[in-house]
């Protein structure tokens, strides 16, 4: 039921934006049901939204130092999209996620873009907040890996979506373009101090309730500037800074307010065939010392993917396949700093690589298959555990 | 040309569905039983290893303020203190204090002793030892592995092996502790009360906890800040207020929960000991036995009967006689619990010694505050009791130094 329900809120939300035109007086109030734009537009045979998304699934065998559960299948995602060029210059868009079946469902995205300027968009709504470059760039059938890159997902908290309002534009130079975004938003909670990974974690400081109102009343600020060569690729950084926790109620004051930082270098090039691909996160957080020393103030990490198209050509009768052969370096520390009681490192971190094998038969359809290799160190640096595997699974967007 | 590739990459693709089952190869190997101290005895029933894994789970849970962690803490999961089931590194360690005044040991329960609580959850502030305190002693946990087969030797046997006036006049003269029983205290049939209906404790470094049971509520309690059926109280920091701090309906774990986790104490192995047949190992537990190290660290134990099939009767060697022993000044923190003096520790065990630098970060911190960093220097810091075996130790060749310490590395 509900998922439903929230997709036609959603079309129904974007037709009335569209009802601009419509001549209100006219209206009964017994037909107000009938009366939407998206009705008689469509009798009017203008097709007033478009439909899309993708899906995503996939089987796993996964292995712990000699400890398998076995293997297992997994429907990762069905993403739908709905857009609606409401007005010339006025957009909407938006996305709803299903993940695992009906497990997660969320609303990943749901804005208007009103553009008085190419260089100038005033965006509101459900977006997809700009830290990096694979929180706005997650769908899964653009990616040669069925896991997303961990500093993405456990650093930077993809998909990281936020209500929020701001300005968003591009400015050409030359061969050369200039895209700057900036928005205000609710921004993340308390979360990642009070999380059951038992560490600083920003994924479990994505309230649900930065969707209704902000945890704090002090709206974070975000931001990415990015510069793209044509035929090249793109450079970007960006950044958020907010307070995530609450220092305030009915007026009085409850704690110190403490803050958040994430800083991210993003970037896509390719070099001859070889496509290289991926993002560094830094992340400062003031966090209260009474928490434990397993709450790391400092976090970074990166991963670097290497693409390269192997073979292109007729497969079974299907043209223009390409076979890209990519691989994946990840490292990730949630905690720098010492131990206060020695003087010694925490650790925490870990490190995998991870090649991929994928068969594109068209830009937007792909199988793919990897081999993961995984070392994961404990807070203590006690010998990491052991962690690999083999995935194979497909992702497709319609 | 093309079909080539075209049948090569079909190729590769089959290949790589293949590896899906004919994989193991590339993943990573198991290691030995006898490297890793986690994992359960051998022998359970279906049953009973259902249990375990419940067990397990709750062990390693990790609470959240919404779950009722604290509001003052220590650490927020069995597992981050007990890492691997082995001993905790120093991060971990934990402060207790109270106060002697005229020969009497004042634990400052309506200040917030024993225990400190040294964390609390964000937004509030964490315990911080009194002015009044004047006995402090840190305690770094301990491994958690077999102590179900601890749990089940009779008290009349830990009273047989008690030596309380030194009656062979060796000089060593192990004693049991004796501590008031929790409400929820259930005796078994061989629990042998004193006079004054206490019962010999025989869990954590003082020897003041009764059974598994009586360990478990108290750690959930003081040290992560969680209620239970059996202990409805959270921590206390008086410096904020004497009323309860957090709002989390009690008890925040069920009996169940609680129950669960003593099975899986009960039932987690033994360590099991490598390079057994090694000459030199050979050579070190041999002299372990000359010079007096195994009056305290007896090898050998015997359970009685018990309820758990695999536990019941069997011999087996923790290298401790689960009996409190004075070691001298150096390691008297001036703190204490039950009857046990300031000076007296409880012979730790001594098996998965050779394992605990896994859990803790690569090194050893050992002796009860950790304040060892290597074995030699756990043996030179053995005094009172074990004062003349510390002395032979120190009077061997240091090939039989190597040799003894090899022995304690294989345990
Ligand atoms: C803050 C770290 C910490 C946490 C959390 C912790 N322990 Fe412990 N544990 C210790 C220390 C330190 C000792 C030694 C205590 C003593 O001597 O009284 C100990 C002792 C024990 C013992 C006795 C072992 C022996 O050989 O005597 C058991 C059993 C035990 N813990 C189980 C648990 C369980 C179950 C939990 C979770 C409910 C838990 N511990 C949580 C630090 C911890
Ligand atoms: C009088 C009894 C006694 C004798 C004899 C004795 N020990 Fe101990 N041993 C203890 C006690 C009690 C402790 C714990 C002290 C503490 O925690 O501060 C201990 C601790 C240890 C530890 C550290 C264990 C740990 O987990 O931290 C080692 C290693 C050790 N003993 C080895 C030996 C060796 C080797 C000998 C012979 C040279 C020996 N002991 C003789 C009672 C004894």
């Amino acid at each position: 039921m509900k998922p439903i329900f929230i997709l036609l809120l959603l079309s129904m939300t974007s037709q009335w934006l569209a009802a601009q035109d419509v001549d209100t007086l006219n209206l009964t109030n017994k037909d107000a049901v009938y009366q939407r734009p998206f009705i008689y537009e469509e009798q009017r045979s203008n097709l007033s939204a478009a439909v899309g998304g993708y899906l995503e699934a996939n089987t796993n065998y996964f292995s712990t130092d000699g400890i398998s559960e076995g293997y297992s299948m997994e429907m990762r995602r069905f993403n739908i999209f709905l857009y609606s060029t409401i007005k010339e210059r006025i957009k909407f868009i938006s996305e709803l996620e299903f993940g695992h079946g009906t497990e997660e469902i969320e609303l990943e995205t749901a804005l208007m873009d009103f553009e008085l300027h190419p260089s100038l968009i005033f965006r509101a709504g459900i977006l997809l907040v700009p830290i990096g470059y694979f929180n706005q760039n997650q769908d899964s059938p653009k990616w040669e890996f069925i896991d997303r890159p961990l500093v993405s997902t456990n650093l930077i908290p993809s998909t990281y979506s936020d209500v929020g309002l701001g300005l968003h534009g591009t400015i050409p130079i030359r061969d050369f373009s200039f895209t700057y975004e900036t928005y205000l938003i609710n921004g993340l909670q308390e979360g990642i101090i009070t999380n059951e990974e038992n560490r600083t974690f920003l994924r479990a400081g994505k309230g649900e309730e930065r969707f209704g109102e902000d945890n704090n009343g002090s709206p974070a600020f975000t931001t990415r500037l990015a510069l793209n060569k044509r035929k090249f690729g793109e450079i970007g950084i960006s950044g958020y800074i907010g307070n995530y926790n609450i220092f305030k109620k009915d007026g009085l004051p409850i704690d110190e307010k403490r803050s958040l930082l994430i800083g991210a270098l993003d970037y896509n090039f390719s070099i001859k065939k070889v496509k290289f691909l991926g993002e560094i996160a830094y992340i400062k957080a003031d966090i209260p010392s009474d928490v434990g020393q397993n709450f790391g103030n400092t976090q970074w990490g990166f991963h670097t993917d290497l693409i390269y198209p192997f073979w292109q050509g007729k497969l079974f009768s299907w043209q223009n396949i390409i076979l890209n052969a990519s691989l994946r370096f990840e490292y990730l520390d949630y905690n720098v700093g010492k131990f206060r009681d020695t003087d010694s490192n925490i650790s925490d971190h870990l490190y995998s690589i991870m090649p991929s094998i994928g068969l594109r038969f068209s830009p937007n359809t792909l199988l793919r298959m990897s081999y993961r290799y995984q070392w994961d160190t404990d807070l203590f640096g006690n010998p990491p555990a052991k962690t690999a595997g083999f995935q194979f699974g497909f992702a497709s967007y319609f | 040309m093309k079909n080539n590739l075209a049948k090569l990459s079909s190729l590769v693709l089959l290949a790589g569905l293949l590896s899906l089952y004919a994989c193991e190869k590339f993943l990573p190997n198991e290691p030995e039983e006898n490297e890793v101290l986690d994992g359960p005895m051998e022998g359970l029933s279906y049953a009973q290893t259902r249990l375990f894994l419940e067990g397990d789970e709750a062990f390693s849970e990790v609470f959240t303020p919404e779950k009722g962690l604290g509001a003052y803490f220590v650490t927020s999961s069995c597992f981050s203190c007990h890492s691997g089931d082995g001993k905790g590194h120093p991060s971990t360690t934990l402060t207790r204090f109270g106060r002697w005044e005229n020969g009497q040991f004042d634990p400052l329960t309506h200040l917030g002793g024993g225990q400190l609580q040294n964390r609390a959850i964000a937004g509030f502030e964490a315990e911080v030892i009194p002015s009044e305190a004047n006995g402090i002693a840190k305690f770094t946990p301990p491994a958690v592995t077999g102590l179900g087969l601890l749990a089940a030797v009779t008290d009349a046997t830990l009273l047989d092996v008690a030596d309380p006036d030194d009656m062979d006049g060796n000089g060593i003269s192990g004693r049991v502790n004796y501590i008031e029983p929790p409400d929820f205290f259930s005796p078994l049939e061989w629990n042998i009360p004193d006079e004054e209906g206490r019962y010999i404790g025989r869990f954590g470094k003082k020897a003041a906890a009764i059974d598994l049971l009586h360990q478990t509520v108290n750690a959930y309690n003081q040290d992560m800040g969680i209620t239970s059926d059996f202990d409805m109280n959270d921590p206390i920091n008086y410096a904020v207020s004497s009323q309860q701090t957090d709002l989390i309906p009690d008890p925040e774990i069920s009996a169940a929960t609680g129950q669960s986790v003593v099975f899986y104490l009960r039932t987690l192995k033994a360590p099991i000991p490598r390079d057994e047949s090694d000459a030199n190992v050979q050579l070190g537990k041999q002299l372990f036995m000359d010079i007096d190290c195994g009056k305290c660290h007896i090898p050998t134990l015997k359970t009685g009967i018990s309820d758990i099939t695999v536990l019941s009767e069997v011999e087996f060697h923790p290298y401790t006689d689960l009996l409190l022993h004075n070691m001298g000044e150096e390691l008297n923190d001036n703190y204490t619990e039950g009857l046990a003096e300031a000076a007296e520790w409880r012979t730790p065990p001594l098996w998965g010694l050779g394992l605990s630098p896994d859990a803790q970060g690569g090194e050893f911190f050992l002796m009860h505050d950790g304040r060892a960093t290597s074995i030699e220097e756990a043996i030179l810091l053995h005094g009172g009791e074990a004062s003349n075996s510390r002395t032979y130790y120190q009077e061997l060749s240091t090939s039989d130094k190597e040799a003894l310490i090899s022995f304690l590395k294989s345990l």
